[in-house]
C-alpha cells in the first residue's frame, strides 16, 4: 500500500508492522502522533504514561516479559527517562525495545535546542536517524532486529521535519512476531553492581559489532555522484534531503542512518573519493566529531550552525551558490504570535496575577503563553515540574520577603508528569508555598491528550481518575481551593487570602479547556457603543475576540465564545449578551 | 519536469490542514512524488502558520525557501505578506481578502498595513484577492473558505475539476461533500 504518511504515523506503522505489541509514551512535540496514530490499532496495548521515565519503564517491562514494545517522547523528555536508559543499556532486552525520541531544531515547540544523538553516544545504545517517512517506516521495523540481534534497546531518532512532513511510504506485510519467553535471569536484569560489573564489558563489545555492522548495513550508503563536484559530503536525517535539493547527483554523499556507533571503514573509503569531505548534520557536531577522531579533515561547523533548523537554503549558502530572486516589501510586517485561545480559562488567573503584580513562577503548556504581552505574567519557565520545587527554592531563599508576593502555575497533566514530586518537597520541608494548580481537564498544548488527572485514557475510555485534591491533602497540604478561572473576584479573593497563610497551600483553577468537545460555546457578546467610553481596560486583557476601533471595544463574533470575563472589567457595562 | 512549490499560509485554527490534505491526496493520485511539510504545536493557537507543498517526479526537501515558491495561497492578508520573499519571480499570491488583527495591532503596540496587497503589486507580485469568506458563506458554510481557495488555485493547474472534485469526496465527511464541491465551484469561477 502506498500512502502519504507524516513521519510519525510511518513510524507508528513501522512498529505495529514489527509485531510491537505495548507502547507507553508520554506526549510531547514533535513526537506526539506517534503514539495517537499507534493508539488506533486495536490489536496492541497503547498508553499515555504520566512522565517518559514511567513510560520507558513501563516499556522496558513489556520487553523484559518477552514482547516488542517502545515508547515515544520528545528531546526534552529522554532527559527524564535518562535514568533508566543508561541502564537498560546494561541489561539489554527480550523482546525487542525501541526508544523513539524527536528533537526540534528550530524550537518550533520547545524550550531547548539540545541534540539527542548525544544520549546515544554516552547510554552506548545503538541510533538510527530517517530522513523521510519511508525511512521511518523501514527503520522502525528494523530497529527490532538490530535490538534483538545485538540485545539492546535502539533509539530512534526523529527530528520536527522527519516527522511532521508527509512523504510517499510503501507498506509491507505484518511481521508475525513470536513473543519470547521469559526467564528469570538475575546476570542479566538485577543491575546492582557484581552483576553489572559484568555488564558493563559486555556492552563495549556489543558497540563493537554494531560497528561492524555499520560498516556494511544498507542504513549508510555511499550514493556516486556524477563527478561534476570533487568533493564529497556526509549526511544523514533531513539535512540529507537538503543536500541532495541542491546539488541532485552531481555530488558523491555518504547517506548515514546509523548515527551511533558510526562506522569507520566506511567513512575511509569515502573520504578517499574525494579532495575534500564536507559534513552537513543539524545540531552539534556527531558526525564530523568522529571524522576527526579517526583522523580525516572535514568542514563541517565552520562554515554550518549549530544553531536552528537547515533547509535547502542553508546548504546553497555554505557553498557560496548563487542567491535566488526574492521579493522585499519596504514594511514591516507586524509579528503574529501564538496566544491563549478567546475563552481560554487560563487568561483570567493570569489577568488577576498581573493585576496584583505578583511574581509568578511558570511551567511547561499553554500557559506559557502568559508570558505574552498584554498580561506579561510570568518571570520563570524551565522545564516540566520546575514552577513547583522553583517556588520552593525562591521562597527558602526569600522568606518572608517573597512568600506573601509569589506563586507558581503548573497545568494539571505537567503536574501529574513531575509537579507532585515538588510539592511532597514543599510539604516536607515546609515553605510556605501557593502552588496555582491550571486544571483544564487535558494536555492542552500537545493537542489533547488525556492524562491521569482527566479520568480517560488515551482511547477515550473511562479510566482510572487521581483526585488532586485528595492528592494534595495526602502530601500535607491542609490548605486547598478549588477557584473558577473565570471569576475573577473570587480569583483575587483567594489567592490574597492563600499567598499570606504561613503554611503551604494549593489553589485549583479549575475549568475545562474551551478547545474540547464537550464545551459548547456560549452566545458571543456586543459591545454596547453608548456605554463604552474607549478607556481600553479591556485590552489590558489580551483576548483575541478583542480589539479596538473607532475608538471604541469591538468584539469578533466568529472568535468570541461568550466567557464573560470581559464583562467583568469593564467599569462601564458595555459587554452585552447579544439580543439585549 | 520541474518540482512545483505551493505554500498555504495562514492563522492557526483557519483550516490550512484541510487545504493541503486535498493537494496531497490529488497530487499523489496524479502519480507524482509529493511532500506536504507543516509545524504542529505552538503555532496552532492563533500563531502564523505555513504549509509547504511540494510535488514532481522526484521531490528532496520538504520545505520551501526564498523565491522558491509557485503559487502562496493565503487565508489571510497580513500572512501573504509575511511570506512574500518566497515567491519565484513571476509567482502568484492567491489571497482571501479578510484581515485578522494578531495580537501586537490589537494591543496597539504595532499598525496593520491596511495597503499590504497594494504595496505587494507595486514591487510586481501578481494577487488574485478574493472574498473567500463571502464565498464560502454562500457555499453553505463559512469554514470552507480553504476549499474555495483551492478552486481559485485550480484555474492555473491542467488536472479536470472532476479530479479536484474527486479528491474532495475523499479528504472531507460524506455530509459535507456537496457544500465543498459548491465552494471548490465558487473559487474556481470566481
Amino acid at each position: 500500500m502506498k500512502k502519504l504518511m507524516i513521519g510519525n504515523e510511518a513510524v507508528a506503522r513501522g512498529l505495529y508492522d514489527a509485531g510491537c505489541a505495548v507502547i507507553s509514551s508520554y506526549p510531547g512535540t514533535p513526537s506526539t502522533e506517534i503514539t495517537e496514530f499507534f493508539s488506533k490499532f486495536d490489536d496492541a496495548y497503547c498508553e499515555w504514561a504520566p512522565n517518559e521515565k514511567v513510560a520507558t519503564e513501563s516499556a522496558f517491562g513489556a520487553s523484559l516479559r518477552g514482547k516488542r514494545s517502545a515508547c515515544c517522547m520528545k528531546h526534552v523528555g529522554l532527559n527524564v527517562a535518562a535514568d533508566p536508559l543508561f541502564t537498560m543499556s546494561y541489561t539489554g532486552v527480550n523482546g525487542g525495545m525501541v526508544i523513539c525520541v524527536a528533537d526540534d531544531p528550530g524550537m518550533h515547540s520547545s524550550q531547548n535546542e539540545q541534540d539527542s544523538r548525544h544520549y546515544a553516544i554516552a547510554s552506548k545504545i545503538p541510533m538510527l536517524e530517517p530522513s523521510d517517512s519511508q525511512e521511518s517506516y523501514d527503520f522502525a521495523r528494523l530497529a527490532y532486529e538490530i535490538s534483538e540481534q545485538f540485545d539492546t534497546p535502539v533509539l530512534l531518532k526523529m527530528c520536527t521535519r522527519v516527522a511532521h512532513s508527509q512523504s510517499i511510504v510503501e507498506t509491507r506485510e505484518k511481521t508475525v512476531y513470536k513473543e519470547k519467553p521469559y526467564e528469570k535471569n538475575p546476570q542479566k536484569y538485577i543491575m546492582a553492581p557484581a552483576n553489572a560489573i559484568r555488564r558493563h564489558p559486555f556492552v563495549e563489545e556489543r558497540t563493537k559489532k554494531l560497528t561492524e555492522y555499520a560498516e556494511t548495513s544498507p542504513l549508510n550508503r555511499i550514493e556516486l555522484g556524477n563527478g561534476s563536484e570533487k568533493f564529497g559530503i556526509i549526511t544523514s536525517s533531513t539535512s540529507y534531503q537538503y543536500v541532495k535539493e541542491v546539488f541532485g547527483d552531481s555530488v558523491s554523499v555518504l547517506k548515514i542512518g546509523m548515527i551511533n556507533p558510526l562506522p569507520i571503514e566506511l567513512v575511509r573509503k569515502f573520504s578517499e573519493k574525494a579532495d575534500k569531505i564536507y559534513v552537513v548534520e543539524e545540531l552539534d557536531n556527531i558526525i564530523e566529531s568522529h571524522c576527526r577522531n579517526i583522523g580525516i579533515d572535514v568542514v563541517g561547523k565552520d562554515v554550518f550552525s549549530v544553531t536552528g533548523e537547515f533547509s535547502q537554503k542553508t546548504v546553497a549558502d555554505a557553498f557560496n551558490l548563487e542567491k535566488k530572486f526574492s521579493v522585499n516589501l519596504d514594511t514591516d510586517i507586524p509579528v503574529r504570535p501564538p496566544m491563549m485561545c478567546s475563552g481560554c480559562p487560563h487568561r483570567g488567573l493570569f489577568y488577576v496575577l498581573a493585576k496584583n503584580k505578583l511574581t509568578v513562577l511558570g511551567d511547561i503548556g499553554c500557559y506559557t503563553l502568559g508570558s505574552a504581552a498584554p498580561l506579561n505574567a510570568l518571570d520563570m519557565t524551565l522545564c516540566m515540574g520546575a514552577s513547583v520545587s522553583g517556588l520552593h527554592g525562591f521562597n527558602v531563599a526569600g522568606g518572608e520577603e517573597t512568600e506573601n508576593e509569589t506563586v507558581c502555575v503548573i497545568g494539571d497533566s505537567t503536574f501529574m508528569h513531575s509537579g507532585v514530586t515538588g510539592l511532597i518537597n514543599i510539604a516536607y520541608n515546609q515553605s510556605n508555598s501557593t502552588v496555582i494548580i491550571l486544571d483544564n481537564s487535558i494536555t492542552g498544548m500537545t493537542g489533547h491528550q488525556q492524562n491521569p488527572s482527566t479520568g480517560y485514557n488515551i482511547k477515550g475510555d473511562p479510566a482510572g481518575k487521581v483526585s488532586l485534591e485528595k492528592l494534595c491533602e495526602s502530601i500535607g497540604i491542609n490548605s486547598i481551593r478549588v477557584v473558577d478561572p473565570y471569576n475573577l473576584e473570587e480569583c483575587e479573593r483567594v489567592i490574597k487570602e492563600e499567598i499570606v497563610k504561613p503554611e503551604p497551600s494549593v489553589i485549583i483553577s479549575r475549568r475545562p479547556c474551551v478547545l474540547l468537545k464537550y464545551v459548547k460555546p456560549k452566545k458571543p457578546l456586543v459591545v454596547n457603543k453608548e456605554k463604552c467610553r474607549g478607556c481600553k481596560r479591556c485590552m489590558k486583557f489580551g483576548c483575541p475576540a478583542i480589539s479596538f476601533r473607532d475608538n471604541h471595544a469591538a468584539v469578533d463574533a466568529t472568535l468570541c465564545v461568550g466567557c464573560e470575563t470581559c464583562e467583568q472589567l469593564c467599569p462601564f457595562d458595555a459587554f452585552e449578551m447579544e439580543g439585549n | 519536469m520541474q518540482t512545483k512549490n505551493i505554500m498555504i499560509v495562514g492563522v492557526g485554527g483557519q483550516g490550512s490542514l484541510l487545504a493541503s490534505k486535498l493537494l496531497g491526496t490529488l497530487l499523489v493520485d496524479e502519480g507524482y512524488d509529493v511532500k506536504v511539510s507543516e509545524v504542529h504545536g505552538m503555532s496552532q493557537r492563533g500563531g502564523s502558520v505555513v504549509t509547504y507543498v511540494r510535488f514532481g517526479e522526484k521531490v528532496y526537501s520538504p520545505v520551501i525557501e526564498d523565491g522558491e515558491a509557485d503559487f502562496i495561497v493565503s487565508f489571510e492578508k497580513l500572512e501573504a505578506a509575511r511570506y512574500v520573499n518566497k515567491l519565484k519571480k513571476d509567482g502568484r499570491v492567491i489571497v482571501n481578502s479578510q484581515q485578522i488583527d494578531p495580537m501586537p495591532v490589537i494591543i496597539g503596540a504595532a499598525i496593520y498595513p491596511e495597503d499590504i496587497l497594494e504595496q505587494m503589486r507595486e514591487k510586481g507580485v501578481k494577487v488574485d484577492e478574493l472574498d473567500a469568506l463571502k464565498l464560502a458563506t454562500q457555499a453553505g458554510s463559512a469554514k470552507a473558505c480553504n476549499i474555495v481557495l483551492m478552486g481559485r488555485l485550480a484555474k492555473y493547474f491542467d488536472i479536470d475539476n472532476e479530479k479536484w472534485e474527486a479528491a474532495v469526496e475523499k479528504c472531507v465527511k460524506p455530509q459535507f461533500v456537496e457544500i465543498n464541491k459548491k465552494a471548490f465551484e465558487l473559487g474556481y469561477n470566481s
